[in-house]
């Protein structure tokens, strides 16, 4: 049996950036980027990749479609994950989707996913790490009326049907779906492999499509979104720290204890 | 009616309301002023003896009680269902959800069935202006945002223990509507085959007055032995950085930080732990943290009150020698 995979990814400011070096354009309402590093693709995403990898590793015919929703730069996140091992890219690339919130994002990934069709499973990473707003993965599964397992540590397919294991506070639960679903990953998934310099090349040589939002039948003008950001900050942390001072470490435990008991604390 | 607020109850294993639930009706008992609106507590589960009449003491106006078998069991596809033809019923302005791993699910689905704008894991809720205003943290905490919502209801999930519940007050007056679930049994399509419990032994994280966690500066899993040691001894449990746990030193159930565990303990004892955005989202609501790490420049220094500027590997040993030597004087006394 042969699989249609779509892994959904966004790109995203590198988030390992030093927080020293984290600055917003309040008047924007935009982060800068930092200078000299590169945008990355968002890691949940990659683990997505991953997981679709890993169920071609185990069952052999899949096909994996890498679709991204961003401008021209984008395509280097989709590169990365040909890189990784998948087969296709998809670049939806229009700017009147320049400032689409989730759900404007949802309703183009969603026309997408339904032109790729017939496809059997789509990942989405558990949230994108740049707005941590963990929206899209759900919505798309209520826009394309398709059952949802999200958060999960493991992704199979066996008798047709998706089988992930969700996680939970204390554990998890293994659910199963009928096919097509949409799953979303997490970082217990495990590591998102690295692609090896014979696989770059060979990705540098791969076609990514591209598709505006004609293309999928949408007007931008009939895509409202549904959420304003009216501003954008850098939180004020109010902790004024004390540095335990002392000529050995002992000094310093012993008077991090005083502290602390005197603090009430222990 | 239009000025309603609807908190989902959400429930414990046992089918008791959730602390998160009394946190999203302490934040809603707030909001009903400037909105003008009653508080809606959808309480949706199989055997809820005497919730209903919980919810109130923590604030409800109204109990939505559905007491369904089929509601059992955490299923996405079935409480989405029901919530949707709640809200398309009651009409409420706003719908508050934890973010938790249901209400991180149901927050997206319900909104996309409506159509109509959500935010996650918003840390405040506000009326200004009659507008509905959320802040949240994004970018792993770096930065913060403010949403406003150009649909209603707006759908937000708010974050564990951003929001204080009120004093519970048993005299309080509410009404309890029983709600049919009729669960559209075809439509649930998800099944769950089982569940793994992966508790830790002794006290609970959330529930820790004390925690002491561990991060990648620890440089294995042989310190968290030690961390165990010293929780122990303080009578408080073991937290690690996604880092930690995503090498594979500590169970992923002690993560604490944004994909993890919110914590809020009296005190938190962060040991190499270099304090990336993403941990600090974890203890953000934290007032005394002790951080312990080599670089005076680690980013954890800068949210603790007090820094310790050395190796973990000698202050450690030194904190469970002296901690037990305290602890056993006490005793003598």
């Amino acid at each position: 049996m042969s699989l249609h995979i779509i892994c959904c990814v966004k790109q995203v400011p590198d988030p390992e950036t030093p927080a020293s070096q984290f600055r917003v354009d309040e008047a924007a309402k935009k982060v800068i980027p930092a200078p000299g590093i590169a945008p990355v693709p968002s890691q949940f995403d990659t683990i997505g990749v991953e997981a679709a990898l890993r169920i071609r590793d185990a069952l052999g015919d899949v096909k994996i479609t890498v679709l991204s929703l961003g401008p021209e730069s984008f395509r280097d996140a989709i590169k990365h994950c040909l890189a990784m091992g998948a087969d296709e890219g998809v670049l939806i690339n229009d700017p009147a989707l320049a400032e689409a919130d989730h759900w404007v994002t949802a309703q183009a990934l969603a026309a997408a996913i339904q032109k790729l069709a017939p496809y059997d499973l789509v990942i989405t990473g558990r949230q994108a790490v740049d707005w941590d707003m963990g929206v899209v993965g759900p919505t798309l599964a209520e826009l394309l009326g398709i059952p949802c397992i999200t958060i999960v540590k493991d992704v199979k397919v066996q008798d047709g049907k998706v089988v992930a294991e969700r996680v939970l506070l204390d554990g998890f639960e293994t659910v199963e779906a009928p096919l097509p679903a949409v799953v979303t990953v997490s970082n217990e998934l495990g590591e998102p492999r690295y692609p090896q310099l014979r696989q770059i090349m060979m990705a540098a040589r791969k076609q990514v499509t591209v598709w505006t939002a004609a293309d999928l039948g949408l007007d931008p003008s009939q895509l409202k979104n549904r959420v304003n950001i009216e501003a954008l900050y850098v939180p004020q942390t109010k902790v004024e720290t004390e540095f335990i001072e002392g000529d050995t470490v002992e000094e310093k435990v012993d008077r991090l204890l005083q502290r602390l008991r005197e603090a009430k604390l222990i | 009616m239009a000025n309603d607020i609807l908190v989902f109850g959400e429930l414990t294993e046992e089918g008791r309301l959730a602390p998160i639930t009394f946190e999203l009706l302490g934040a809603a008992r707030r909001l009903s002023q400037p909105l003008g609106g009653r508080v809606l507590c959808a309480v949706l589960g199989a055997g809820l003896d005497g919730q209903s009449r919980e919810a109130i003491a923590q604030g409800a106006d109204v109990v939505l009680l559905a007491d369904d078998p089929l509601l059992q069991e955490y299923q996405g596809d079935a409480l989405v269902q029901v919530l949707e033809r709640l809200v398309r019923e009651k009409a409420p302005a706003l719908i508050l959800l934890g973010q938790t791993m249901v209400g991180r699910e149901l927050g997206p689905r319900l909104a996309a069935r409506l159509g109509t704008a959500v935010t996650m894991d918003a840390i405040d809720v506000a009326v200004q202006d009659g507008r509905i205003v959320v802040t949240r943290p994004c970018y792993g905490g770096n930065a913060h945002a403010k949403y406003s919502f150009n649909t209603s209801p707006a759908v937000v999930t708010l974050r564990a223990k951003s929001q204080e519940p009120i004093e519970r007050d048993e005299s309080r007056q509410g009404e309890v509507e029983r709600v049919q679930a009729s669960i559209d049994a075809g439509a649930v399509r998800t099944r769950v085959l089982g569940r793994v419990k992966q508790k830790a032994e002794g006290v609970r994280l959330e529930d820790a007055r004390i925690v002491v966690a561990g991060g990648r500066g620890l440089g294995g899993p042989e310190g968290f032995q030690m961390l165990e040691e010293l929780a122990e001894l303080l009578g408080g449990a073991v937290g690690a950085s996604r880092a930690a746990c995503d090498l594979g030193w500590y169970p992923v159930s002690a993560q604490v930080g944004l994909t993890g565990k919110v914590v809020t303990p009296d005190l938190y004892i962060a040991v190499g732990i270099s304090g990336a955005s993403q941990h600090m989202a974890g203890i953000s609501q934290v007032k005394n943290i002790v951080a312990i790490n080599k670089d005076p420049e680690a980013n954890i220094f800068k949210a603790s009150r007090w820094a310790v500027v050395a190796d973990w590997k000698e202050v450690v040993p030194l904190l469970i020698k002296k901690v037990r030597e305290m602890k056993e004087a006490e005793a003598r006394r």
